[in-house]
């Protein structure tokens, strides 16, 4: 096996007397989709600040390609590789789609200390934003503007994003969150090709969409780490079953 | 990939006035402006030519304001502090004898820098509410400084006579130093427009849009924004150089709290984030100002309700509403 892409090492972090994060330990390896999934409030985003760089943890270490990023901002590991989605969907809601990509072209692409020349007609930048935007189905988008765009294509725009920042490793923060069917089904079939050319960890309650995409499950409950294995042994799991999927069956049920 | 479904009403296009129209109001301003002295022949000339010239040296001010606020989000309530640094540049160097022009104006704009520096490093680690307040201190702190320095008449200021050039008193004529101011004006303008164009502009535009985002690309807000805060600070420097040339005269009433209000005043008024704008609303700001001060001593009671209907009614300030206008930001 070669070298995790990412490893954690005993993090940990409390807001005041709750612990979110309670020792966790993980490895990302090249080529595989992980995906971390728990019930509300299992403190998933949280970690995936810490592992992203917006929080920091109170102890722990976080190595990417071999590195301790543990007290690198978050710019500064974006730089690395180690690149992100949010929760609530992130984009420059004033700027249209191409100038949202070509910006992320433009942080990968020579410096940004360029005082003069007009950066939205630079050809490279939006000849590789152009590009992208058409491999998301957003070409026909590209001069409207972001935050008037629907929430799917939102989503979309926000994955062109971050492949142009070039990542290493791809950190998805619910990616189907307020997504409908259709889009669900849209965003579910871009990430398994995404899958194949970047490691992944998805963070995400859509049980259906994980055990489609995950080559591994982490399933965290009240900031630790219960089970971690293959989609099929986690789902045999006696612990992961009363915890977090029998609950879901139980409501689905009710 | 699969293709995206057409969501018709949900999305609305981006407006995109043409080249044209996009330039028309920020040629027109110039175009009268560089008009004016013809003009102004006809009636109380001086004292016109001086007024606008006043105009146009805030409007300077204001712009380098406007790339802080309209474009990088930073609420600075201290720029009148490098106005100040101009204007005491000229008024400390020719109390001394060094009245030549351009070693003035490069004292005032090394000083400026230093001091937006130093100010912006420590001010640009805060953000929102303690970023205006820490700004307003800074700007407080030179006030005082100011106040207190007995040797260039502290309090009362200290009277100045103007820059000369290569030895020669050229800006003693009130034409000459309309058109510098002018030069100075259009200059800025357009070196001001080309960068918030830049590569570096938009960096600075998107961390105004949202600044997480942009970090989440890679980009550390706090390295593009001080070099924002020393550019405006340079800029507004230049602007009170020209200012203790136009009053002969310079005063810590320069440096204070109310000025700096003033020039948030006049980018609101004039539209934020169009650079243009800035000198629409330094023109509507002082024009006002010395019509309505005509009238009555109370006219700051007409002013405010002035500056809140604009707020209420005309976001965009002045500069939207021209004919369908593109600003740059949002």
């Amino acid at each position: 096996m070669t070298a995790p892409v990412l490893r954690l090492t005993r993090l940990r972090k409390s807001f005041g007397a709750l612990r979110v994060t309670d020792d966790v330990s993980l490895e990302i390896c090249a080529r595989e989709l992980h995906a971390i999934i728990g019930p509300n409030g299992a403190g998933k985003t949280t970690l995936v600040h810490q592992i992203s760089g917006l929080a920091r943890p109170d102890s722990g270490r976080i190595e990417f390609e071999g590195a301790d990023v543990t007290d690198l901002p978050m710019d500064a590991r974006a730089r690395a590789g180690l690149i992100r989605s949010f929760q609530i969907v992130s984009i420059l809601p004033s700027f249209s789609a191409l100038e949202n990509v070509a910006l992320a072209v433009q942080a990968r692409s020579g410096s940004s200390f360029r005082f003069t020349g007009k950066a939205s007609g630079e050809a490279a930048l939006n000849d590789t934003a152009m590009a992208l935007l058409a491999r998301f189905g957003l070409a026909s988008r590209a001069d409207f503007t972001a935050g008037l765009m629907s929430h799917g294509e939102k989503r979309q725009l926000e994955l062109a994003i971050a492949m142009a920042a070039q990542p290493k490793l791809l950190l998805l923060d619910e990616p189907l969150a307020g997504t409908s069917h259709e889009e669900s089904a849209r965003v579910t079939a871009t990430l398994k090709e995404l899958k194949r050319e970047v490691p992944i960890i998805l963070v995400e309650h859509d049980m259906e969409a994980v055990f489609a995409l995950a080559d591994r499950v982490s399933v965290l409950v009240y900031g630790r780490i219960i089970a971690s294995g293959s989609p099929d042994e986690v789902r045999r799991d006696a612990e992961v079953r009363s915890a977090y999927l029998g609950d879901e069956a139980a409501e689905a049920t009710a | 990939m699969n293709e995206i479904v057409d969501h018709g009403a949900a999305v609305t296009p981006r407006s995109q006035p043409s080249r044209l129209k996009q330039a028309a109001l920020p040629l027109a301003l110039f175009a009268v402006l560089a008009l004016m002295p013809a003009a102004a022949r006809f009636g109380a000339s001086g004292y016109i030519l001086a007024l606008m010239t006043r105009t146009m040296i805030l409007g300077l001010a204001a712009m380098s304001l406007d790339l802080l606020i309209g474009c990088g989000a930073m609420i600075s309530f201290g720029h009148a502090a490098f106005l100040g640094i101009g204007a005491y540049a000229v008024g400390i160097l020719s109390s001394h004898g060094i009245d030549d022009a351009f070693v003035q104006l490069a004292a005032a704009l090394v000083v400026a820098g230093v001091f937006a520096f130093l100010t912006g490093a420590i001010s640009l680690r805060t953000r929102g509410v303690y970023f205006i307040m820490i700004t307003l201190a800074f700007g407080q702190m030179l006030y005082f400084l100011f106040t207190s320095l007995a040797a260039y008449g502290g309090d009362d200021g200290l009277s100045l006579s103007r820059s000369r050039v290569f030895g020669a008193a050229v800006l003693r004529n009130d034409l000459t130093l309309y058109y510098v101011a002018f030069a100075a004006l259009l200059g800025c303008y357009l070196a001001l427009r080309a960068v918030v164009a830049s590569r570096f502009g938009r960096v600075l535009r998107g961390i105004k849009d949202n600044p997480v985002r942009m970090q989440a690309i890679g980009f550390a807000p706090y390295r593009y924004q001080l070099t924002a805060y020393v550019i405006a600070g340079m800029i507004a420097a230049v602007a009170g150089f020209l200012l203790a040339n136009l009053s002969e005269f310079v005063s810590p009433a320069y440096v204070g709290w109310q000025r700096s209000g003033d020039l948030i005043f006049m980018i609101v008024l004039g539209g934020m984030g169009s650079l243009y704008g800035a000198i629409l609303g330094a023109a509507a700001f002082t024009l006002l100002a010395e019509f309505l001060s005509g009238f009555t001593e109370y006219w700051g009671m007409i002013f405010g309700p002035v500056l809140i209907v604009v707020v209420l009614f005309a976001r965009g300030g002045l500069a939207s509403l021209g004919p369908n206008v593109g600003r740059s930001g949002r």
